[in-house]
């Protein structure tokens, strides 16, 4: 497959590094303010594209739109997520769709905000859109709901943060409160400065409401009955209020807190829970975990890394895969 | 004896004459209903009759002989027990049915000295204690009237507080927190934390709640 990559970030800069070796060529890149695209027989220089970008800044000398207008089968939208109309990722996947090109997500926007609008352009395009790298990183768990099929699948919950988990485990095992635990987070690169989208919840529930649109448009006979969902349907609690004393409280009695974020097809919470401390969901550090419940096939559990570069790179290289 | 096996389906075959038609439960034809009738009849009557009690048992040596004892030393008759070893609860809990014979007012001393001890009493007779749920409140505990909290958790109909550990580190002017276990009856656990979380979102108070109903 012959992969235009918009988004040169952690992510996209993966993609660029290991398409070849999952048999792809990306033949064009984009970053925010500048594009390189691969002369009409060739691919890009993956190398030269990650340097230039560590050294200057940008990706090569093109345009952007140069690179959506790229001669490529599948666009890999890597750009930063954005709430609400979800630009630019949105108008990317709208202009590769009505290309009649495959689609493959690792910005959470379009599917968590515009789900349904994002289906109805696949709906009228010979194109796909895919998107497992917008939930739990290398965890599977948007095609394994796909392969027991939606209609089959009643809930799907788990750890589906990693800054949030690390900060909760810290705290637990530590004994320490928050503020100090994120000031270390920070140091450790494993929170951001402003670490809001994790702490608040609201990555875990973007992540959830991408499950519950699969859930409830995969389930439905129609699409077009179907119940889409966005962010301002979600319930949402983060941990940054949690003070210690919950977690040793928890942990006297053999418990412990993690941030859960739960979806089916009707409602969608993120919450601090109380789980069992060896239980299944309390996974450690930035490790995450999604449990799928499921009709006929019992309760699944998968863990893993849930966010890094090379991680979420092969979710995406997978999605490409199944787009063969 | 004769009256109980007379009438077809035997349930509630307590409109017999003589007032005292319980010790016909012999602990084998109606034993998984019968046992009400006693209370219902006046509750004055001094004759032991059959009652059974289901309760969860931690995995752990020496659960099950702690469990008989609050039975034997409260005066009641051990007849049965059934130990479901294999079939856990879905907190990994050992469910175990006790039959045993006491006066109803012993009956009634029992279940206390039970849940005393610490065992989780899922049954008994037809009242339901079956689930408990642990979660944990925060905020400004203190501030907002904790034994208030806790009159309106306990008048809520879902739920009974069984215990309340405390943590206020800061001192009392302070965010704290309390770790709660309630016993809400059978199928109402939802209900009994929804019924907290209602509290709670009054007095601005977070809840820690479980994942109800998932061994988590």
């Amino acid at each position: 497959m012959r992969l235009a990559v918009v988004g040169a970030g952690a992510v996209g800069r993966s993609v660029v590094e290991l398409a070849g070796e999952h048999g792809h060529e990306v033949v064009a890149v984009a970053d925010s303010s500048s594009a390189v695209v691969a002369d009409s027989s060739g691919s890009v220089d993956a190398e030269a594209v990650v340097t230039r970008k560590a050294e200057r800044g940008i990706v090569g000398d093109a345009d952007p739109a140069d690179a959506l207008a790229a001669d490529y089968d599948v666009l890999v939208e890597a750009t930063p997520t954005t709430l609400g109309d979800a630009e630019p990722g949105f108008s990317h996947v709208r202009t590769a769709l009505e290309r009649d090109r495959h689609v493959v997500l690792a910005n959470k926007g379009p599917v968590a905000e515009r789900y349904g609008d994002v289906q109805a352009l696949a709906a009228d395009s010979a194109g796909d859109v895919r998107f497992e790298a917008t939930v739990g990183g290398a965890i599977p768990a948007v095609s394994t709901v796909e392969d027991i099929e939606p209609g089959h699948v009643t809930a799907v919950r788990g750890v589906l943060n990693g800054t949030a988990n690390f900060i909760l485990t810290r705290m637990a095992a530590e004994g320490l409160d928050y503020d100090h635990v994120l000031s270390e987070a920070q140091d450790l690169g494993v929170a951001e400065a402003d670490p809001s989208f994790d702490v608040d919840g609201t990555d875990a529930a973007l992540k959830c409401v991408i499950l519950a649109n699969v859930l409830s448009f995969g389930g439905a006979d129609d699409p077009a009955d179907a119940r889409e969902f966005s962010l301002a349907d979600a319930s949402v609690e983060g941990i940054r209020d949690v003070p210690g004393s919950v977690l040793r409280l928890a942990a006297e009695d053999g418990r412990t807190v993690r941030l859960i974020g739960e979806a089916t097809g009707e409602t969608v919470r993120v919450a601090p829970r109380l789980v069992h401390e060896n239980g299944t969901l309390a996974v450690s550090g930035t490790q995450n975990i999604v449990q799928i419940e499921t009709t006929h096939a019992g309760r699944l559990n998968i863990s893993g890394r849930g966010a890094g570069g090379p991680e979420t790179a092969s979710a995406i290289l997978g999605d490409v895969g199944r787009l063969r | 004896m004769p009256d109980g096996g007379e009438f077809a389906g035997g349930d509630r075959v307590s409109d017999t004459r003589d007032g005292a038609p319980e010790e016909a439960v012999d602990g084998e034809s109606a034993d998984a209903e019968g046992e009400t009738d006693p209370a219902a009849d006046g509750g004055h009557d001094p004759s032991p009759s059959t009652h059974t009690v289901r309760l969860e048992l931690v995995d752990e040596p020496g659960q099950l002989l702690a469990a008989l004892q609050p039975i034997a030393n409260n005066g009641g008759n051990l007849l049965s027990i059934y130990h479901e070893r294999g079939n856990k609860t879905p907190r990994g809990r050992i469910p175990v049915e006790v039959d045993f014979e006491a006066t109803t007012e012993r009956f009634e001393g029992i279940v206390d000295a039970l849940r005393a001890e610490g065992i989780t009493v899922m049954q008994a007779g037809t009242e339901r204690y079956a689930e408990e749920i642990t979660l944990v409140l925060f905020g400004h505990l203190i501030d907002t009237d904790l034994s208030d909290t806790l009159s309106r958790i306990e008048a809520s109909a879902s739920a009974s507080v069984a215990d309340v550990s405390l943590a206020a580190p800061q001192g009392t002017e302070e965010v704290s927190s309390a770790r709660l276990r309630l016993e809400a009856r059978s199928g109402e656990t939802a209900e009994a934390i929804a019924a907290v979380r209602e509290i709670a979102d009054e007095k601005e108070l977070r809840v820690v709640a479980p994942l109800a109903g998932v061994e988590a």
